[in-house]
């Protein structure tokens, strides 16, 4: 698949500098560790019971040490793609930063050392959650998904959906169907919003020969899918409520939240050409991450204010 | 000694002090953590 001119896996893996702590700090994905930390803690707040600040800390700062590890083992094995994409070429090992040997070096210790510290501080029922979620992210995702089938980041999207879970299981040493739920809601939303922006990085993720939805399916077929799931998510977002985890302010938000985003989404599915369909994705690709900080942030806001039980009367419970 | 090699010691140097300061975060957060879980167990001792 390497083209003349682009970087090959031997030549971004050769090269060797030495970042600074910066650039460590950025295979980290800072981004996404924040979205993991998020919906830990609301996962961890929504969970009954009570929990010690210091320890609900701790394993926050563990869970987001463990999504860091992940990121920096993805860059590791992605360096080859990430140079080949527009979007990634800026990234520490693509830019010959960093070695690829030092971040999975790197990613290695991160990632035991946070499942060690986040068994002893929470416990081990957290800790397996945290382990299986950073493997199946690096070795189902990363090294077999994301090459081989369009379906790669449905099926890996369930790694960045478990986070809700380990809060709730760092909190209660279970999981729970309210915490699983919430991890549904999170599994749902990866598609969409990957595939929005993957419409608007097609010839990027061709060139890198990532298999993405658009590229191998073609865009019509995933302005489909887009709305498919865009169809499941607005009432699954819903559900925390009938389970009486979210009270009045979720379901309103949970609401008005989905129906925006299947609105975002018939727009994808409609507008097909030129710069409208552009706009289109990136519309639905940004309110996608808007919808899901709105949506985890009004169920932390119930939870973290006992707001929870104030819920409006709703025809199905009175 | 070239202003390369100037700037490769000096990111050396910086990552050696986060290392250094990451270490000594770990050890006052297992202190804390250590203290706070004691404090849980003798407050609720477990009954044998």
């Amino acid at each position: 698949m390497a083209e003349a001119g682009l970087n090959t896996r031997a030549e971004v893996l050769g090269t060797a500098e030495g970042g600074d702590v910066a650039e460590y700090f950025a295979l980290m994905k800072p981004r996404v560790m924040f979205l993991v930390v998020f919906t830990a803690l609301v996962g961890l707040v929504a969970a009954p019971g009570h929990m010690h600040p210091v320890l609900a800390v701790a394993a926050l700062l563990c869970i987001a040490v463990g999504a860091g590890a992940a990121g920096a083992l993805n860059m590791w094995y992605d360096a080859d793609i990430d140079a080949r994409m527009a979007r990634t070429s800026a990234r520490p090992i693509p830019r010959g930063r960093i070695t690829a040997d030092e971040a999975r070096a790197f990613g290695t210790v991160l990632a035991i050392g946070s499942v060690i510290c986040l068994g002893l501080m929470a416990n081990w029922v957290a800790a397996c959650l945290l382990a299986l979620t950073i493997a199946f992210y690096v070795f189902v995702y990363t090294m077999w998904l994301k090459r081989s089938t369009p379906q790669n980041i449905v099926i890996g999207g369930a790694a960045g959906a478990v986070p809700p879970m380990i809060g709730w299981a760092a909190a209660t040493g279970t999981v729970s169907l309210e915490s699983f739920v919430l991890f549904l809601i999170i599994f749902m939303w990866t598609p969409p919003h990957f595939w929005a922006l993957a419409l608007l990085r097609v010839r990027d993720y061709e060139r890198a020969g990532v298999p993405m939805l658009p590229v191998v399916r073609g865009e019509d077929e995933t302005r489909r899918q887009i709305l498919i799931y865009s169809l499941i998510l607005a009432p699954l977002g819903c559900v925390p409520a009938l389970l009486g985890l979210g009270g009045g302010l979720y379901t309103i938000a949970a609401g008005f939240l989905g129906a925006f985003f299947v609105m975002f989404a018939y727009a994808v599915y409609t507008e097909r050409q030129g710069a409208e369909a552009e706009r289109a994705a990136k519309n639905l690709f940004a309110y996608s991450v808007l919808y899901l900080f709105l949506l985890f942030a009004a169920l932390l806001v119930e939870q973290g204010f006992g707001l929870s039980h104030s819920s409006i009367p709703l025809l199905w419970t009175s | 000694m070239t202003d390369e090699e100037d700037e490769r010691q000096r990111r050396q140097r910086m990552r050696s002090i986060a290392i250094a300061w990451a270490l000594a975060a770990l050890v006052v957060l297992f202190f804390v953590v250590t203290i706070v879980r004691l404090g849980a167990n003798v407050a609720h001792p477990l009954v044998k």
